[in-house]
């Protein structure tokens, strides 16, 4: 396959497809979709319904080999391996100060700007390591898109926040501006709720809305990966059960990595899950397989709420 | 408990009296510097009254009181804060960005901040000394009687520049740059500081280079807080004597600087714009000072509250504009 180079910027990110490989994959979530996405139900047993890993043969987009993370002297990330198949969710969860956000941040290298860190091992990004010293970083989080816990509306309207990544990377058009702020919103499910307020300021939404102008920001730089550190933690049940039905609309076409303290919303959301205990990768698997039959001792502990 | 509960109530009303006393103390401080703060202002006005008028504005220095204007000094002080403004803005927000936001934190970033605000307490005396040597005389690297001038042909007219500077605008402007340095530094960087961090963090996670995320994320939020710093540092600036009597500012001069006084001729004649750093000047708080020492008791009573109101007028025109600085950019980055 041949791959985009890194180290140039990201080339001509406005198509839509960005994605050249198997649409028939496309066509299968789509069937998927149709009978799973309008009802959701948060009855335990048809929890699983979307979590059937869907194209076993998916190439794999995240292949982290041998992450060491250290603070300073302090070690946060032992050794983890992991791989995340493209186009799917998967799910981190483990209990608080585990390193759940310390090894999502290593996967757009958001880790570098805190002083005094450093990373050990690879992290190849569709094959190529992103910790290269031949990597532009700026390049890699166009590529590697994140959404924060906390949203961080910028203190702009609503339309300057949407095209913020896209004129960075010198789109000026202003039709090509509104087109791309409309599909982002529109993807991100908030579309109907703005579109007739687009220059009034961000900060004057909600909790949810600003969560999910935040997924929709990211959505516009065109990312390919999806980073997300408990994006609904901090929202009510109806805005919660909006962005999960975001992140299953979003799978179709990007691969998404979540950190959740829910494990209902793991099991909801995600096709993959990643147990992590301090700061060790103690199980990872079909989310399905792991919450109804964990191998290790520490996993099962922790997803029958006997600690964490 | 009982017990407990008793004594807690016991003390209830010694620890009101010792509120009540304490807003007491607060509210005679306040109103102790009001007063202070309205007498002089009365003092100083009522002396003025009549005295400042456009003709006031408009006139040089003259031996007769009536007559004696503050031109040349009101020109001299606006000068003189726009280009101590051209100089310390950006390096000031310059060095103050790269410290916040580029630089790591390493024992020269840890020296050169301990060593900022050190330099924030220096007497500013201390700083004309240095104006002097460094720009007046430039270490005397220019020996003979003669100054030596420097020419830079540019397209239509030719710069001259004296060399060393001698007691010229640029020196003393320079040398107030310097003086108001550290507090525009430290400024800025309180404001940068109060930018949330999670700003920069949401901009570089959306491939945003560090220079993109100050342009369009970190400086409209802290551009109010700068601007006020900026301005009142300036502020200080404008009141300063000592310095600029270290580096020479003239004692009476009946000529603004590059001669213009008014927009006409830097229409008409726009190279004068080019000698004004290089001419001789003098400012209002020097004016002032000369006018006290003079024997005739109206310079003493009324010129110099005249030249004192000027001075107030300039201040607080500058203040204001911070004030409108601020509300006007808050409003516009719609927190
Ligand atoms: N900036 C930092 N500097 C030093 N140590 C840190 C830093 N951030 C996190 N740590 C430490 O690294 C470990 C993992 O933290 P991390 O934030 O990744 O946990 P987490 O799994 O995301 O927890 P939570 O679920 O509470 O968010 C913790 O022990 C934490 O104290
Ligand atoms: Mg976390």
């Amino acid at each position: 396959m041949n791959q985009p180079s890194q180290n140039s910027t990201k080339p001509e990110s406005d198509s839509p497809g960005l994605k050249q490989s198997a649409p028939l994959e496309e066509t299968a979530n789509n069937d998927e979709s149709t009978n799973a996405s309008p009802k959701r139900s948060l009855v335990s047993g048809s929890n699983f319904d979307r979590s059937k890993p869907d194209n076993k043969n998916a190439s794999t987009m995240i292949d982290v080999r041998d992450v060491n993370f250290y603070y300073g002297d302090v070690q946060a990330l032992f050794n983890v391996n992991l791989t995340v198949p493209e186009k799917s969710v998967m799910a981190l969860i483990g209990p608080s100060g585990c390193g759940k956000s310390t090894f999502l941040r290593t996967l757009n290298r958001m880790n570098d700007i805190i002083d005094g860190t450093r990373v050990e091992g690879t992290i190849k990004l569709e094959n190529q390591n992103i910790y290269d010293p031949t990597i532009d970083v700026v390049a890699l989080r166009s590529r590697v898109g994140m959404v924060f816990q906390k949203s961080t509306p910028f203190p702009k309207s609503i339309f300057d926040n949407i095209a913020f990544g896209p004129r960075l990377s010198g789109t000026t058009s202003k039709s090509k501006l509104t087109e791309i702020v409309e599909r982002s919103l529109q993807q991100a499910a908030l579309w109907d709720e703005v579109k007739d307020r687009l220059s009034d300021s961000a900060m004057a939404l909600s909790g949810g809305q600003q969560q999910r102008l935040c997924i929709a920001r990211t959505l516009a730089t065109n990312p390919e990966v999806i980073l997300m550190d408990e994006p609904a933690s901090a929202l009510d049940p109806a805005s919660t059960a909006r962005i999960e039905d975001l992140i299953f609309e979003l799978r179709k076409q990007y691969t998404i990595v979540i950190v959740t303290h829910n494990m209902q919303q793991a099991a909801r959301v995600s096709q993959y899950t990643a147990f992590f205990y301090q700061g060790r990768l103690i199980e990872v698997g079909p989310t399905k397989e792991l919450f109804t039959n964990p191998t290790e001792k520490q996993t099962e502990d922790y997803i029958t709420g006997r600690f964490g | 408990m009982s017990n407990n509960r008793g004594e807690f109530n016991s003390k209830i009303n010694s620890r009101h009296r010792t509120s009540k006393l304490f807003e007491l103390f607060c509210l005679s401080a306040v109103l102790l510097a009001l007063v202070v703060l309205c007498v002089l202002l009365f003092s100083v006005i009522s002396k003025a009254w009549g005295w400042v008028d456009v003709d006031f504005l408009t006139s040089h220095h003259s031996r007769k009181p009536e007559d004696a204007g503050i031109k040349a000094a009101l020109w001299g002080s606006l000068w003189l804060i726009l280009l101590t403004g051209l100089f310390s803005i950006p390096i000031g927000v310059g060095a103050a960005l790269y410290l916040e936001e580029y630089s790591r934190k390493n024992r020269l970033t840890t020296f050169i901040q301990v060593n900022l605000s050190n330099l924030a307490g220096v007497p500013s005396i201390v700083y004309g000394i240095l104006g002097l040597t460094v720009f007046a005389r430039m270490f005397d690297m220019f020996p003979g009687e003669q100054q030596s001038v420097m020419t830079i042909s540019l397209l239509i007219t030719d710069l001259s520049i004296p060399l060393p500077f001698g007691p010229t605008l640029i020196t003393g402007a320079m040398t107030l740059s310097l003086l108001i340095l550290p507090v525009v530094i430290i400024s800025s960087q309180e404001s940068l500081r109060s930018v949330p961090p999670s700003l920069r963090h949401a901009s570089l996670a959306l491939g945003a280079t560090e220079w993109q995320t100050i342009r369009s994320q970190v400086l409209p939020a802290a551009l109010p807080g700068i601007a006020t710093g900026v301005i009142l540092s300036l502020s200080r600036a404008i009141g300063e004597t000592a310095p600029l009597l270290m580096v020479g500012a003239a004692s009476f001069i009946t000529a603004t600087p590059g001669g213009i006084d008014g927009m006409g001729d830097i229409l008409t004649n726009p190279g004068s714009l080019l000698e004004v750093p290089f001419s001789k000047y003098t400012c209002m708080p020097m004016q002032i000072y000369n006018w006290v020492k003079f024997a005739k008791v109206e310079f003493q009573e009324y010129v110099t509250s005249a030249g004192i109101v000027v001075l107030l007028g300039v201040l607080l025109l500058m203040n204001a504009t911070a004030v409108y600085i601020r509300m006007r950019f808050q409003n516009k980055i719609q927190w």
